[in-house]
């Protein structure tokens, strides 16, 4: 039996010698101890073993000395069998261990958004003008009335179940302090306030400088209670219960005790070192009445001034999940669709478990309004959305609102290395050591979360435009705006809309 | 100055609503079944005669609860502090998560009783059940002590099947020789010794206090203590990808 287990690097650093100028830049940059001086031959020298591609050296190079690229030495691939393949059954073999993945799932299945598209007026209905014209982009989220009804004197009753107002149809998801650094928890949650819209804490609690942003501030409650207490349910302008998550749908979540630092410690509200393990159910909720009863529970502790969020990941049953989530007293329900990212989850769930975030949303739709209560509640959904467009098209297939987070940490820098399991992140975002996080500035970084957002809100003005509708609600569940590219009857069947030329 | 509330055919958001008002403390009567009761709630007394719903004194924050029978399932849920003093018995997955204060129950307690319990700086959750426990007893436990004691357990085991399991931090204290449980493997049960017999009666006192029980007479039996071997147990488990 052979004890070679030698996987080739999957980078190369390309570094000119004639532009180096031996500032060590790259090398006090890289955490992964890439880059090395070396005094003898005087000049800086590679270990790409340990690359990642993050990019931060070659973003910080003066000279623009370095570049990072794909190793052109292969393994014999085929088309079955490919080089990601065969290096996970070698890295198990040599390990034993279950493999561990970051970000959303990298597979080539279909992008749904990628294949619908938007319509536009012409001659008839005429478009409309964002720049001179006024477009409402304000959703509220929570319940609706069925009706209008007016008391005693005549006057319309306005006594609505608590709402969420945002400026946007967009959020920034949960992201728990604990997976990404305390400058980032800083830059989504001023960036959250400047929009007008919410972040969430994830499962890690509420740090103490971050409750003065709490009327901007979704509290999350998982199966491991993380942090939670009466405080923090009063700092939150809402409440998500999490069942689920689209990275990891079915499984719970596994923070490992070399990350719960002093910091860490306090806000989750445990000891330092220790293992902060999520169990996968809540081991209280075996049906939509137990749900209920915690959905209820939270609504008492806080005295019905919140609404309450129920977060699923996107998976088969989806709309009878759904239906029954909407007769739970939730007031929203967030669906988080299989690319959804992550700090760490096992590569097969990852990569096997769940579905189109796209699919989910129009059957779930789709399905409450077949019941007669899609006003019982809100709907937002995620799980990659990338652009306004998707947004637009989120919005017409039914939804109220989206979450983002992956493209929330691109725009604080990510370059997307899918690495943050290591806690190594050279960006400061996806981790927790000080050195490293002191590279995120929150000022710069919630700067650039309003600016993508600010872009984002005017992209969808434009495109709501060009359909001549001026308000984001006109938009909601207007599946006539959309058609799609290339897909088959059952796709078209489900996203309930009509083939491109039809 | 205790509230009176008659809970005859009153709701949960009105019970709980009175209850907040009554910032001296209420006595309820005539409770059947209404949840919630006291959830979220400060420093105040709050006595039922009758049977609270599930999920009494969920996220507790200082309230004393006593119970005058039996409470349901979800006692203390997410618990932060207070007290809970059950006379009767209680239902499934009492003190879940909880993080501090006490729960005090006289007769015997349903499934998954402390799951993912904790404990934080000051904070040290303590359960005890003075009957028997049910299955999955201290599940996830992650801090905090749980003490059970099998009094008047009909000859039954102290605890049904699979205690223990992930079990990752904390203490867990059976008043038996423990020779017919099966712990799991990341644990390690061991007769208590007598330093640990004096952590108990610390433990003890206020419930034999608060219920009229002989300490001494509840102290002398063999104890078994279960503590977990480490507080990363999955650390080997995966390979970066």
């Amino acid at each position: 039996m052979s004890g070679i287990n030698y996987i080739y690097p999957d980078f190369e650093v390309v570094r000119r010698d004639e532009r180096c100028i031996r500032c060590r830049v790259c090398e006090r940059q890289c955490a992964n101890e890439v880059h090395r001086f070396d005094p003898e031959r005087d000049m800086l020298i590679s270990d790409e073993s340990k690359c990642v591609n993050c990019q931060r050296c070659v973003s910080l190079c003066p000279t623009r000395a370095l570049k990072i690229v794909r190793s052109d030495c292969r393994l014999r691939e085929n088309a079955n069998w490919d080089g990601d393949t065969i290096r996970e059954i070698y890295k198990q073999a040599a390990s034993g261990g279950v493999l561990l993945s970051s970000m959303g799932n990298p597979k080539p299945l279909p992008v749904y958004w990628d294949k619908l598209l938007i319509n536009a007026s012409q001659v008839t209905n005429p478009s409309i003008d964002p720049l001179r014209e006024p477009m409402e982009t304000r959703v509220f989220l929570g319940k609706k009335p069925e009706k209008l009804t007016r008391d005693e004197n005549g006057k319309l009753r306005t006594d609505l179940t608590p709402q969420l107002e945002l400026s946007l149809p967009v959020m920034f998801s949960a992201m728990s302090y604990g997976s990404i650094s305390y400058n980032a928890h800083a830059s989504l949650a001023r960036a959250a306030t400047e929009l007008g819209t919410y972040y969430n804490t994830g499962e890690g609690g509420l740090h103490e400088d971050f409750y003065r942003y709490g009327p901007h501030t979704i509290v999350q409650v998982a199966s491991g209670r993380f942090g939670v207490h009466e405080d923090f349910l009063e700092a939150g302008a809402a409440i998500e219960i999490k069942m689920g998550q689209g990275a990891k749908p079915g499984i719970g979540g596994h923070l490992p005790g070399a990350k719960v630092g002093p910091d860490v410690s306090r806000t989750r509200m445990i000891p330092e070192g220790s293992d902060a393990i999520s169990p996968a159910p809540h081991h209280d909720i075996y049906s939509i009445e137990d749900l209920r009863q915690l959905v209820w529970s939270l609504k008492e502790a806080t005295e019905h001034r919140k609404p309450v969020i129920v977060k699923v990941a996107a998976v088969h049953n989806i709309a009878a999940i759904a239906s029954g989530i909407a007769r739970s007293g939730a007031d929203i329900i967030a669906i988080d669709g299989f690319r959804g990212g992550t700090g760490a989850a096992p590569t097969r769930i990852r990569d096997h478990v769940g579905i189109p975030i796209e699919l989910a949303l129009a059957s779930v739709d789709q399905r409450l309004r077949d019941e007669g209560i899609r006003n019982n509640v809100s709907l937002v959904v995620g799980g990659s959305i990338r652009s306004s467009a998707d947004v637009v098209k989120a919005v017409a297939l039914g939804a109220d609102a989206c979450y983002i987070a992956t493209a929330a940490v691109l725009a604080l820098g990510c370059h997307l290395c899918r690495t943050c399991q290591t806690g190594k992140c050279n960006w400061g975002i996806a981790t927790q050591q000080p050195e490293l996080a002191r590279r995120l500035n929150p000022d710069i970084g919630a700067e650039r979360l309003t600016n993508l957002m600010t872009a984002w809100k005017r992209e969808i003005m434009e495109l709501m435009g060009g359909m001549g509708i001026n308000s984001i609600e006109a938009l909601r569940g207007n599946r006539l705006m959309l058609r799609g590219v290339g897909l088959n009857d059952a796709e078209l069947r489900i996203l309930g809309i009509s083939h491109a030329g039809e | 100055m205790m509230k009176s509330i008659d809970a005859s055919g009153m709701d949960f958001s009105e019970l709980n609503r009175q209850l907040r008002e009554a910032e001296g403390g209420a006595e309820i009567s005539a409770c059947l079944g209404q949840r919630f009761i006291g959830a979220g709630m400060g420093k105040r007394k709050i006595r039922i005669h009758g049977v609270p719903g599930n999920a009494l004194g969920a996220y507790l924050n200082g309230a004393e609860i006593e119970v005058f029978g039996n409470a349901q399932d979800a006692v203390g849920d997410t618990m932060n502090a207070g007290t809970i003093l059950i006379h009767g018995s209680i239902g499934d997955t009492a003190g879940y998560a909880m993080r501090g204060g006490r729960i005090y129950v006289r007769g015997n307690a349903g499934y998954r009783t402390g799951i993912h319990m904790k404990a934080y700086r000051e904070h040290l959750p303590v359960i005890v059940i003075g009957g028997k426990a049910g299955s999955f007893l201290g599940e996830y436990q992650a801090g905090g002590v749980i003490v059970v004691l099998g009094l008047h357990t009909d000859g039954g085991p102290i605890v049904s099947n699979f205690p223990c399991t992930g079990m990752h931090g904390g203490k867990l204290f059976l008043r038996s020789r423990c020779e017919d449980v099966l712990f799991p493997k990341q644990v390690t049960a061991r007769p208590a010794s007598p330093e640990d017999m004096e952590e108990l009666r610390g433990y003890l006192k206020e419930y034999c206090e608060l219920l009229s029980m002989d300490l001494n007479a509840v102290l002398d039996a063999p104890f078994t203590l279960v503590t977990p071997d480490s507080a990363n147990p999955y650390r080997q488990m995966y390979v970066a990808n």
